[in-house]
Formats: C-alpha cells, structure tokens, sequence
C-alpha cells in the first residue's frame, strides 16, 4: 500500500523528493497543488480503492507522504 | 428603539465584553453556559435587525425557515437515495434567494431586493458547505439547534470569515481545557486590540481622509494621472485594514466564545504570486471557492474524462471559480472584470510555474529576485482592486 501510494506521488508530483522525505509538506513546497489533489483522491479510488470524496480532503490532514499513507490505510481497514 | 451594527463603534465593544463577560467566565471554570450563550446571541442578532432595519429582520427570518426546510428535507432524502439531480437542485434552491437579491439592483435601477439582509452571502456559503458535505456523506448527523446555531454564529454573521459546519461543531459540542482557554483569550485580546489599530485607525486614515482627497483629485485632473494611481495604493490600503481589521474583530469574538473561527488573512501583501495571494488574502473565501467549486468541478471533469488536456483542465477551473466569485461581488463589469482579471493571473501563473520546474537549474533565484516577486505581485493585485473599487467606472463612464 505504501508503495502504490508513494508511486502515485512521484508520478503526480514529478519528484522523488517525496520518497526521500515522507514528512515533506506537498502543499508548501509547491509539489501538490488543488489540481494535483484531484489527480491524488481519483487515483487512489482506482488503484487502492478508497473512495475520499472532496469533503474528505482537509489539506492539514494530508500535507506529507505519511500522513496520507496513515490515511489511506485507515481507509482501506474500515472497507 | 436601538440598533447596534457589528463592531461599528466603541460603544458596540462595551456591550460586547459585557455580555460575553459571564461566557468566559463560564470557560475558565470549564463550563459552557450554552442557554446563556444562545439567550446574548439571540439579543446581538436582535439588535443587528430592529428599528429601521426591521425589513431585514424579516428577510432574514424567511431565509432561514426556507434554508432550514431545504437542509433538513435534503438530508434525509441523503439517507435513503442519492441522485445527482437532486443534489443539483437542492444546491440552486440553496443559492435561489441570493442570486435574486444580486440580479435585482441590475433590473431595479440600483435598488436593493427586499428580500436581502446583511449577510445573506456568508450563510447561503455555509448553507451550500453543509449540503454538499451532506452529498459526500460526510455530514453523519444534522441538529437543528446546532446548524441554527452555525449558520447565525452572531461574531461572523456579517461578512464572515466562513467557518465549516463539522469544524464548528467540534468546537461547540466541546469545552476546552481551561490551559487552552487561557491561551485562545489571550489570542482574542491581542485580536481584537490589533483590529482597532487596523479598522478605526489605519482604515480609517486611508478610507476617511486621504480617500476622498485623492478621489477628488483624481476626478478633477480625469483620465490617468498619478493621482488615480495614488487613488490605487490608497483604496488598496483601505481595503484591507477594514476587511482585516472587521475580520479580526469576528475572530476575535469568537474565540473569547471558545470557537476557533479561522483566520482570513495571513500578511497577503507579501506574497510571492497570485497563487500565494489567495492561500493569504480572504482565505475562508478563496478557500470555500478552492474546495466546493474548483476541485469538485475538476473533480467531474476528470472522473467524466469531458477534458482530457490537464492544463486546460485548470485554466477552465480557474476560469469557472473567478467569474462566479466576479459575479457575486455584483452583476457590474468592474466586478466581472476583476475576476477575469484574477484568472487570467493565475493561469499565467501556473505557465511560469511550469516553466521554471522545467529550467530549475538555469533561473536564479535570490534575495533580489524574491523582492521582485514580491514587489510585482503586489502591484498588479492593488491593480486588480482599483478594478474592483469602480472608480474607473466613475472616472471614465460617469458624468461629475
């Protein structure tokens, strides 16, 4: 799950920064921005699975690697 | 009979920290006096719309029964089925009282709609957050004394900032540590003393006295002269001591109620670019539109696959989000021209940005430049609001 989810960023932000520092802030560096958040909620629903409407999506909650990850797979334990 | 505006004058304060007096004493003893609460709320929004504003008591009070009757039918109806085309309507009804009372003024000669009040804009926001939130699924329970509570919150009612029905209630269905409270009041004086530094001194040296002369000069000489270009840096400077200056007093109130109200401005003149000037200037606004029209519009489009190409994608986002944010400033075409102003900013924004992710190594990047950066935003946002103010509509248009 880390992985596929650490991939989706590398591809989406263009930059392995994001799997050399898994508590860099995506929204504060410029790496992730609203469009790219869009991007991130689809990809997840098709290649994990979660389905993290826009309401879900509280930037503060998702700004680094691991908090997403830590996201993700709290999601994917209540399906 | 009297009437009291929000935060208009010294006076308004004294009874503010009176009534909340036995609030925050409530709070230091861990304790909220909910009944006590609801009692100098009802009293401050009962002052707002009495005596010559009655009409608007009125409005206010219809508004809010049809809201009300909206949010609660759509919420049940959530339980049990979910079609878009409901959602959708649900949504225009929501937004139906305050796309009237904008459209009004342009058919009635500048007359103002009889069924608008101060403030309609800032809970029909509210009001759209919880439907759509409802829609998502993450709006689990709907109270009616909670949401009555969230959508006429009296600190915010006026203009704002635009606070999140699930956020606002955590904060009100608890009661914080009594060492979190002290340090939220402190937060709250500092507030509100920096609001009157901003509001009754720096706005209004910028708005009350150099204002009107440079207005007067300006008109005086016509055309484009450097006083229209003082004009600019003043209205500017006006501009965002008021709104920052009110919205600190909002926030303020708030927090001495045990209500952590989000900030609506973060130092948005020294921005790096448009982009950042709107994480900083308004931010419930930008933010509001950024989450419930920008991403969920982007959000259809790409799911839909309806645009492929992810730039135009954006550009149309953006595009979208500013002229729906021009046209509820007003149905003028400095308002208009405002928003697209602001898109046209931001797309070409997000060109640089591109660009220079491309060419990291061979741009420089310095003090000197991030002054300049800075310095160049600046400018072309007091621009954007000399379109905004529509002094080039009484300089150009009219007769004086």
């Amino acid at each position: 799950m880390k992985d596929t989810v650490l991939n989706i960023l590398v591809d989406l932000t263009g930059s392995d920064e994001v799997k050399k520092d898994l508590d860099v802030n995506l929204f504060e560096t410029g790496l992730l921005d609203s469009m790219g958040t869009v991007q991130l909620l689809l990809e997840l629903e098709s290649e994990c699975g979660v389905d993290a409407p826009v309401s879900e999506f509280e930037r503060s909650e998702w700004d680094t690697p691991n908090k997403i990850i830590a996201k993700v797979e709290a999601m994917t334990n209540e399906l | 009979m009297i009437n009291m505006q929000p935060y208009e004058n010294p006076e308004y304060f004294l009874w503010l920290s009176l009534a909340l007096l036995p609030i925050i004493i409530g709070l230091l003893k861990g304790k909220r006096w909910r009944i006590y609460e609801t009692i100098v709320s009802f009293a401050f929004l009962f002052l707002i719309f009495d005596a010559n504003k009655f009409v608007q008591g009125l409005a206010l009070i219809g508004y809010v029964a049809f809201e009300m009757c909206l949010m609660f039918a759509y919420f049940k109806y959530r339980q049990k089925r979910n079609d878009t085309w409901v959602f959708v309507i649900a949504v225009l009804l929501a937004i139906f009282p305050l796309v009237i009372v904008k459209i009004t003024p342009v058919f009635e000669h500048g007359a103002a709609s009889i069924i608008g009040f101060l403030g309609i804009s800032y809970l029909t926001f509210k009001i759209v957050g919880i439907i759509m939130e409802t829609r998502d699924g993450m709006i689990k329970s709907l109270d009616f004394l909670k949401v009555l509570h969230f959508i006429l919150f009296f600190p915010t009612i006026s203009s704002g900032p635009i606070d999140r029905y699930r956020r606002f209630i955590k904060d009100y269905d608890t009661v914080p540590s009594v060492e979190k409270y002290v340090n939220m009041l402190g937060k709250s004086v500092h507030y509100i003393f920096l609001g009157f530094l901003y509001k009754f001194i720096l706005a209004y040296y910028f708005g009350s006295v150099l204002l009107p002369q440079v207005s007067a000069l300006a008109l005086a000489h016509g055309g484009i002269s450097w006083y229209l270009v003082e004009y600019m840096y003043v209205y500017s400077m006006d501009l965002f001591f008021d709104f920052a200056g009110y919205s600190l007093f909002a926030v303020g109130t708030s927090y001495a109620m045990g209500i952590e109200t989000p900030m609506n401005f973060n130092l948005p003149f020294i921005s790096k670019n448009i982009k950042d000037f709107w994480n900083r200037w308004h931010m419930t606004l930008s933010f509001w539109f950024r989450d419930y029209i920008y991403m969920r519009l982007v959000f259809f489009l790409m799911k839909k696959k309806l645009v492929k190409n992810k730039v135009n994608l954006a550009n149309l986002g953006y595009l979208t989000l500013f002229l729906i944010m021009g046209f509820w400033h007003g149905v003028t075409w400095y308002y208009i021209v405002y928003g697209l102003f602001h898109a046209c900013a931001i797309i070409i924004c997000d060109v640089w940005l591109r660009f220079k992710k491309k060419h990291r190594d061979k741009i420089p990047s310095n003090r000197f430049t991030k002054i300049f950066a800075i310095f160049l935003t600046f400018n072309l946002v007091c621009f954007s609001f000399l379109i905004f103010s529509g002094f080039l509509n009484t300089l150009f248009f009219m007769k004086h």
